[in-house]
């Protein structure tokens, strides 16, 4: 009976395998293959040469990948300090209030990234909605507070901050509270109870939170387009250009694969690191 | 005897809203005592065991421990301890840093640290190869005693239990209830357990407070609890009992319904002229005999009544007998299974017992 059981299980995961294969693995092959390709081809019957990667570490796209790496790394630490508060509201204080709070933030995502950043901009640029009045109520105007690095690091932040902090709230509701109130019976301050308490038992949430923001934010791209008017070029842009404009895909193709090299380490080890069956709701 | 007093509790109220939780509690707790708080779920022990650690702040009245006002003190500065009813134990630590999170957390060295859990490892009975252990790895026994050792870390001034053993099985409960008894004696801490289990109570404490409603119905040893109980309440929680509503005319006479007392008894019983109350005896301390009574050993009934025997069950290390009474009530009679009584349901039975192992409930 239980191998019957599992050779239907097997069957019936069949569809979905076959769908993850064609629209997930293959491309990922194809992009592999097109990376070690001659420099400038479009198909994959050439003789294998690097080039591609070689080009790479002779242009200066270490600072796209630099950039990108960097931002999303503060606006990771950034939503990690921000959410902690909103997210233990949340999952331990308001019970109620909560479900109004998630509706909230993700009917936020229900708008297209692009529209909520454009709506930032008219926002923030010279003559925008904050400078304008300003400007018609002081008389003093100022310049546009757009194009720079910290105004896409708030991008960063504001549009992934949902992937922060529902995985930060799962991750929360899991410390028990008589856990929380045990450390302060034996004298724990609330620091010490954030550190020692708190903090590993919600491990889970965080690395889930922290990778999801992270590797989201790596490979944005709108922000740093829309809001920072290529102040800097993140590496995202940096692929597009050269699958579209420079019209190599060999190379687009390796910066890829590095980026995927990259974000890929960081996300096995992270994930390594914690017990993802716990905030998938099963018990150790 | 004069003891010492650690805590002292005075009119202590609270309130969750409308509901009064606590109402005007006052308690002394003695140095080195074991004392228990027994009431039925509800009557507001846990309430009261959380506002003495500090997890929630009275709505009124004050608690000084030592001759220090505490009850301001928030929990992590108050010089008390408490053993969860969950045991509260830090999931991702192993044994070893559980037990020495109080230690690190007042800054003791690692080495120090170390030692004193082991220490306290070899006092609660559990093999120092536990240090490395993971509290999952822990059978719930070894959990308790993890819990214990982690709260002695502390070294807190008054230790406090929240039902610690209520989720294990019958047999180790028995185990550690003694073992705990046992850790009072040796560390001379003053303990103080709440559990809505008699048995419990009895078997570990010095003193035992009976709870109800959010007051106090009685505070004294186990034994004067037991044998003398203040109330009807307090009599009934204690175990299985007996009680004949008794009554003194204006002019002294005393009625009790159903009993007939020896000459000069009703005058020793201690009833006032006018006053009503209850007369309490414990199944173990009453005598059957069949019919009219056959002459039983020991000493002679002052009191009796007459009854039909209804069933007869085995506890085990006792017999107990059901008795329909005079007016129909059911009374119980126990005995050790060496004086089983010989009758069978439906015959007339004698039930009988001395002056001096009954006790009066004023009022009712």
């Amino acid at each position: 009976m239980e191998r019957l059981d599992r050779r239907l299980g097997a069957l019936t995961a069949t569809p979905m395998l076959v769908l993850l294969a064609v629209t997930f693995l293959a491309p990922l092959i194809v992009v592999a293959a097109f990376s070690v390709m001659p420099s400038k081809v479009f198909s994959l019957w050439h003789q294998p040469d690097f080039s591609a990667y070689a080009e790479l570490l002779r242009q200066g796209y270490w600072k796209s990948l630099a950039w990108s790496l960097g931002m999303a790394l503060a606006s990771t630490a950034i939503l990690l300090v921000l959410c902690w508060p909103l997210a233990f509201a949340m999952a331990k204080v308001y019970r109620r209030f909560t479900l109004i709070l998630t509706v909230g933030v993700v009917m936020s995502l229900f708008v297209s990234e692009n529209i909520r950043l454009f709506g930032w901009v008219l926002t923030l640029m010279k003559g925008g909605l904050i400078e304008g009045y300003v400007r018609h109520l002081t008389g003093v105007g100022f310049d546009s507070l757009l194009y720079n690095v910290p105004i896409i690091v708030f991008g960063l932040v504001y549009v992934y901050l949902p992937f922060m902090l529902f995985p930060l709230a799962q991750g929360i509701s899991m410390v028990p509270d008589d856990a929380r109130q045990a450390a302060a019976d034996l004298g724990a301050s609330r620091a010490r109870i954030l550190w020692e308490v708190e903090v590993p038992l919600a491990a889970p949430g965080i690395v889930v939170g922290c990778l999801l923001t992270f590797v989201l934010a790596t490979g944005a791209v709108a922000e740093s387009k829309l809001l920072g008017g290529q102040v800097v070029v993140v590496i995202a842009d940096e692929v597009e250009t050269a699958f579209t404009y420079g019209q190599d895909w060999p190379l687009g193709s390796a910066l890829a694969m590095v980026l995927i090299a990259i974000v890929g380490t960081i996300a096995v080890i992270g994930v390594n690191r914690v017990d993802l069956d716990a905030i998938m709701g099963r018990r150790r | 005897m004069t003891e010492k007093t650690i805590l002292e509790i005075a009119g202590l109220y609270k309130r969750f809203g409308a509901f009064t939780a606590l109402h005007s509690i006052d308690l002394e707790v003695y140095e080195g005592e074991f004392l228990t708080i027994v009431g039925p779920s509800g009557s507001g022990k846990t309430t009261l065991i959380r506002l003495f650690v500090g997890m929630d702040e009275p709505t009124d009245g004050t608690i000084w421990l030592r001759g220090r006002r505490i009850d301001t003190v928030p929990a992590n500065q108050r010089p008390t301890c408490m053993v969860f009813q969950s045991l509260a134990l830090f999931p991702h630590m192993t044994v070893g840093r559980n037990i020495e999170f109080p230690l690190k957390i007042s800054g003791v060295d690692a080495a120090t640290r170390r030692q004193r859990a082991l220490d306290l490892l070899d006092l609660l009975h559990l093999p120092r190869e536990y240090y490395d252990k993971r509290i999952h790895q822990c059978s719930g026994g070894e959990r308790q005693r993890v819990a214990l050792a982690r709260a002695l870390a502390f070294d807190p001034e008054i230790l406090f239990f929240d039902e610690p053993l209520s989720a294990l099985d019958y047999r180790l409960r028995k185990t550690l209830e003694k073992e705990l008894k046992d850790l009072h004696a040796r560390t001379g801490k003053t303990f103080v357990y709440i559990t809505h289990s008699l048995e419990e109570a009895m078997v570990m404490s010095d003193r035992i407070a009976i709870m109800r409603a959010g007051r106090f119905e009685q505070i004294g040893p186990a034994d004067e609890i037991y044998s003398r109980p203040a109330s009807r309440f307090v009599a009934e929680f204690m175990g299985e009992v007996n009680l004949f509503p008794v009554q003194a005319d204006d002019d002294g006479a005393v009625r009790a319904d159903g009993l007939a007392l020896d000459p000069g008894v009703a005058e020793r019983l201690g009833l006032k002229a006018g006053a009503a109350g209850m007369l309490m005896v414990r199944p173990e301390n009453v005598t059957m005999v069949n019919g009219s009574g056959a002459a039983e050993p020991g000493p002679a009934p002052e009191i009796t009544v007459g009854g039909h025997l209804r069933a007869e069950y085995n506890l085990g290390s006792r017999l107990q007998y059901e008795v329909e009474g005079p007016s129909g009530q059911r009374l119980t009679v126990e005995t050790l299974r060496e004086g089983r009584f010989g009758g069978s349901p439906g015959d007339a039975v004698t039930l009988g017992w001395t002056l001096d192992r009954c006790h009066l409930i004023h009022g009712e």
